[in-house]
């Protein structure tokens, strides 16, 4: 695995693609954050809402997001972490999740991350801050 | 429309990072990675425990903002923020809590929408914060005509 502290700008991580969104991908995360709004898992409640069907936690594909950044757990840790929603997800929608080094300033490196569908929407574009142990630098 | 309650908090709730609902929050994003997981790999690591996924605060208990009512249905997640002091260790306990920070409107393409600004955070037993968030949640006209009957 790279070394983080040794990216530069315009490196990126390791993209990481979904398995196609489940029903039971959003079971699970309902039951695991507490977040039982069931537009994210029973149809006609989507349906309700005005909903062409269930759609994903935000929250969900943004912890999705966050597993690019695991691996390096012994560098440093996230210390910022921003995200705007700007799409919705679907049953079965493939998502592509992506983070690229923009800005390196002492004892941290920025990220652009952004979680895109298959056809390139764009439904997460956001900001990681990683803070770099000194020890690892 | 929630001008009023821009400033107001709820109580502290105390809450415990618990190994099981980790392990079933990491299972749920797609990520049990043994730093969140398992104790044996955690010891070899520079934290000697195991940590929680950074969006791991989703799942505390944060208490009621007194007079902030909002609907069941019709809300969007617009944004979400999260800055840390350090990560979340498994079996440590946090005081959590929740703040209206803001509410302001904005003339949209389809009438008038409303942004309310939750902050969030959470502190240690000394009351140092560890981590704060903040959450935009847009409310659109129908949803605020709804508010208002």
């Amino acid at each position: 695995m790279t070394n983080l502290a040794k990216l530069q700008p315009g490196d990126t991580l390791a993209e990481v693609q979904l398995a196609p969104v489940s029903r039971l991908d959003l079971i699970k995360y309902a039951g695991a954050s507490g977040d039982y709004n069931p537009i994210h898992t029973i149809d006609a409640e989507a349906e309700k809402a005005g909903l062409p069907g269930i759609i994903a936690h935000g929250m969900w594909t943004m912890g999705n997001l966050s597993k690019l950044f695991t691996p390096y757990h012994e560098e440093g840790f996230i210390e910022q972490f921003s995200t705007r929603f700007s799409g919705m997800v679907f049953l079965n929608d493939v998502i592509t999740l992506k983070a690229e080094l923009t800005e390196k300033e002492a004892g941290c490196a920025l990220f652009d991350v952004i979680a895109e569908k298959q056809d390139g929407t764009r439904v997460i574009k956001g900001k990681v801050k990683f803070n770099l142990y000194e020890d690892n630098e | 429309m929630f001008e009023q309650v821009i400033g107001t908090r709820s109580k502290k709730v105390c809450n415990i990072v618990e190994k099981g609902a980790v392990k079933k929050f990491a299972e749920a994003i797609g990520d049990p990675h043994p730093i969140y997981l398992d104790e044996n790999y955690a010891e070899k690591t520079r934290y000697k425990k195991n940590i929680a996924p950074p969006t791991f605060p989703r799942v505390f208990e944060y208490g009621t903002i007194p007079g902030l009512e909002l609907p069941k249905a019709g809300l969007i997640h617009g944004e979400q923020h999260y800055e840390y002091r350090r990560p979340l260790f498994v079996g440590e306990v946090l005081y959590c809590y929740s703040e209206v920070e803001n509410y302001y409107e904005k003339q949209g393409s389809q009438g008038n929408l409303g942004f309310l600004v939750i902050k969030s955070v959470g502190e240690d037993e000394l009351g140092n914060e560890v981590f704060t968030s903040k959450q935009v949640v847009v409310i659109t006209d129908a949803v605020r005509k709804e508010i208002a009957k």
